[in-house]
């Protein structure tokens, strides 16, 4: 009994620990960056109508807000949609990413991007988020086709991984066949960035992101069971047919929303769950869940920032960062299983 | 009272039929135990009971009542399972893996009341798995999950349960401790218990029914007694080489090939260890004088090349004596295993004075020769 009131008391602290660092990483994401506004300034942009019509205002609550919002709701949903993925597939290293959902939607977005160029003069924001929202959706469908056809799990990630090559593989062949001006957008799109997001983005990104978390957590029940595997799910009384095609489902609507704004995030989705279930000591989903978005949300404005001040005024692509903090991550989780299950 | 049966139940994968006719009946109380070779459709049948393969003719019925028109939660609450699979799990406790057992009784976010907890307990205490509970359950050894994998099966408190080879990657006193769980839950709990088992010793003395399942059809299906009889074993796994004891529930090797080098003075059990240690030597040998209620005589027939014996509760007579000399003349050599020489055996002794005065070596150990 003792032991599982530490749990609970270990989870409190896990979750205070979060929101402290959500909270400096609010702070730090509005205060640092290339205009300078001292901390004191930036509370009362915030709080009062002192600096209303000011550049300073205009840079807090338009540029770096709107961007910090954008950051900690697509770094949770990537969270998330990581912690799915590994769930449903029983692998540490799943994530959408390797079931080719940003080579989806690469794809079209090239596809689409050539097109109109040529006919148009040119693609809007808006339609290249649909494009490559549309990109995600058809390679998460396809795999989500022939998660009805097998039930070997190893298989179904294979199909994934090949239906990303497939992508990738037309991809190039659009690439080749281009104009080098047709194709500079995609080139920008592939480096990803959470840059030039307004307000109207935060809030589809908002409304995508937190409907699918909030059916992700109607889910705790069968997603706790199914972490001992199709089998025994079954046999408790669950429907798993139905449950495989909302876990797909929510999961690529949440990565297909990160890719249609902030392009390929690598590594996130990898690392936030471990280091979450790490933190907490449990992989129970009612606890991991929030605790991996809060998680998500925390690494992206943290690489985010790292992104756009480290080299200043050039801006990194924020795969690059979300790398090199994630991939070691990834290394040190593959090592220390191998060490656990020797 | 509950009663499972499976009528005219054809079974098998993507349509193919594997095994037809199924008929099998388990009544409250009993546990009913599949054996039959690797491969020979064990798993794919207790799969159709537990709807994890849909059948292909026939059903299953509970009761009377055809099991596929439970609903997934109404059949939860039937049917337990014990997979044959090993579980790899992230992070969870054996508690867990036992909470989960509730699935079918708790709410839609799986919440556990105070009469669930006070059953994952008591499914816990069943298996000796109290001090588990909070450890990690990839950390604990085989056996311990097992007997969490069992807790977690009981404590979904079901009519049936089946399971998968439940003994695998056990060693034996895990094997004897998790039947004897089974066999209470029995007779306790008056569930019907339904399992597939390799040791068919074990089988022997746990089960109420034997099914022998042999790739296409079901072999036999009886008692214990029944199926223990005669050749029936060795039929059923195809034993060519070594052989099967149905007495002692033992297996012994291939007899060793060739003429016989030595004869082996044995009885009252002393030759068994001999005979073995010999057969895994490869050396043939010739054994007596044994009274053929000897055990030694048991192990005997199956290893040795000529066996010198007397009927059952007979002493010993001057011409069994000559049949024993000419076979140590023959093998050259006497390993005296046996030193306890009674009213029914005391001839025997005269066998070491032949060997002294015809100087044939007496030995003592497998290793002399």
């Amino acid at each position: 009994m003792e032991k599982r009131d530490s749990g609970i008391l270990r989870w409190e602290i896990c979750y205070a620990v979060l929101v402290l660092l959500l909270f400096a990483a609010v702070v730090a994401n509005i205060w640092i960056g290339s205009a300078n506004i001292s901390v004191g300034d930036v509370f009362k942009i915030l709080f009062t109508d002192v600096f209303r019509g000011q550049a300073q205002y205009t840079i807090v609550w338009s540029i770096r807000m709107p961007r910090m919002a954008a950051a900690a709701l697509l770094g949770g949903a990537l969270g998330v949609s990581g912690y799915l993925i590994q769930t449903y597939f029983r692998n540490p290293i799943a994530s959408p990413f390797v079931l080719g959902i940003s080579s989806g939607a690469k794809m079209v977005l090239a596809f689409c991007v050539v097109i109109a160029t040529n006919l148009l003069g040119g693609l809007s924001g808006v339609s290249m988020v649909v494009a490559s929202f549309i990109g995600s959706l058809l390679a998460m469908g396809f795999v989500l086709l022939c998660a009805g056809k097998t039930k070997n799990m190893a298989i179904l990630l294979i199909i994934g991984i090949m239906i990303g090559y497939i992508c990738s593989a037309i991809t190039d062949l659009i690439i080749t066949f281009a104009k080098d001006e047709e194709i500079v957008n995609l080139t920008y799109w592939s480096m990803g960035s959470f840059s030039g997001k307004d307000w109207d983005d935060v809030a589809v990104i908002a409304g995508f992101v937190l409907v699918s978390f909030a059916g992700t957590m109607l889910l705790v029940k069968p997603i706790a069971a199914f972490r001992m595997g199709e089998g025994y799910a079954q046999s408790m009384g669950m429907n798993v047919k139905l449950f495989r095609v909302l876990i797909i489902l929510l999961s690529s609507v949440m990565s297909a929303c990160v890719v249609a704004y902030a392009g390929p995030v690598s590594f996130v989705g990898i690392a936030v769950p471990h280091l979450t279930k790490m933190m907490f000591s449990t992989s129970r989903p009612a606890v991991i869940l929030p605790g991996t978005f809060l998680m998500g949300a925390v690494f992206c404005m943290i690489c985010d920032l790292i992104a756009r001040t480290a080299f200043a005024p050039t801006e990194l692509a924020i795969g690059t960062v979300t790398a090199i903090f994630g991939a070691p991550v990834v290394i040190a989780m593959l090592l220390s299983r191998r060490r656990r299950e020797l | 009272m509950q009663n499972l049966s499976a009528q005219k139940l054809s079974v098998g994968y993507n349509k193919k039929i594997l095994i037809g006719g199924i008929d099998l009946e388990v009544r409250a109380g009993e546990v009913v135990t599949l054996i039959g070779r690797n491969g020979a459709g064990k798993s794919t049948i207790l799969k159709s009971i537990t709807r994890h393969l849909e059948p292909l003719g026939g059903a299953v019925y509970l009761d009377g009542k055809d099991s596929r028109l439970l609903s997934h939660k109404d059949f939860a609450t039937q049917f337990s399972v014990v997979l044959t699979e090993r579980l790899k799990t992230d992070r969870m406790t054996c508690r867990e893996i036992v909470e989960a057992g509730r699935y079918p009784y708790t709410n839609f976010f799986g919440k556990l009341k105070e009469e669930d907890k006070r059953i994952v307990d008591e499914s816990l205490r069943m298996v000796g798995g109290e001090g588990l509970a909070e450890k990690q359950f990839s950390s604990v050894s085989d056996g311990q999950k097992q007997r969490i994998l069992l807790a977690r099966a009981i404590c979904q408190q079901p009519q049936v349960m089946v399971l998968d080879e439940p003994t695998s990657f056990l060693d034996i006193r895990y094997k004897i401790e998790l039947l004897g769980i089974l066999r209470r839950l029995a007779s306790e709990r008056k569930m019907s218990v339904i399992l597939s088992l390799h040791e068919i010793d074990l089988a022997a003395k746990i089960s109420d029914k034997i099914v022998c399942v042999d790739g296409d059809k079901i072999y036999k299906t009886g008692t214990p007694e029944e199926i223990f009889r005669g050749d029936e074993i060795r039929k059923l796994y195809g034993l060519r080489s070594g052989s099967y004891n149905l007495l002692f529930g033992s297996v012994e090797m291939e007899k060793p090939a060739g003429e016989s080098r030595v004869f082996v003075l044995a009885g009252g059990g002393t030759g068994i260890p001999i005979y073995r240690a010999l057969q895994r030597k490869g050396i043939a040998f010739s054994t007596g004088i044994l009274s053929e209620n000897d055990v030694d005589f048991q192990v005997a027939a199956d290893l040795a090349e000529t066996i010198v014996s007397v009927p059952a509760f007979s002493a010993v007579k001057d011409e069994d004596i000559e049949r024993a000399q000419k076979q140590i003349r023959r093998a050259g050599k006497l390993l005296q295993a046996c030193n306890i020489f009674g009213e029914c055996n005391q001839k025997c002794e005269e066998l070491l004075r032949f060997a002294k005065e015809n100087s044939i070596p007496l030995i003592s150990d497998v290793s002399e020769i």
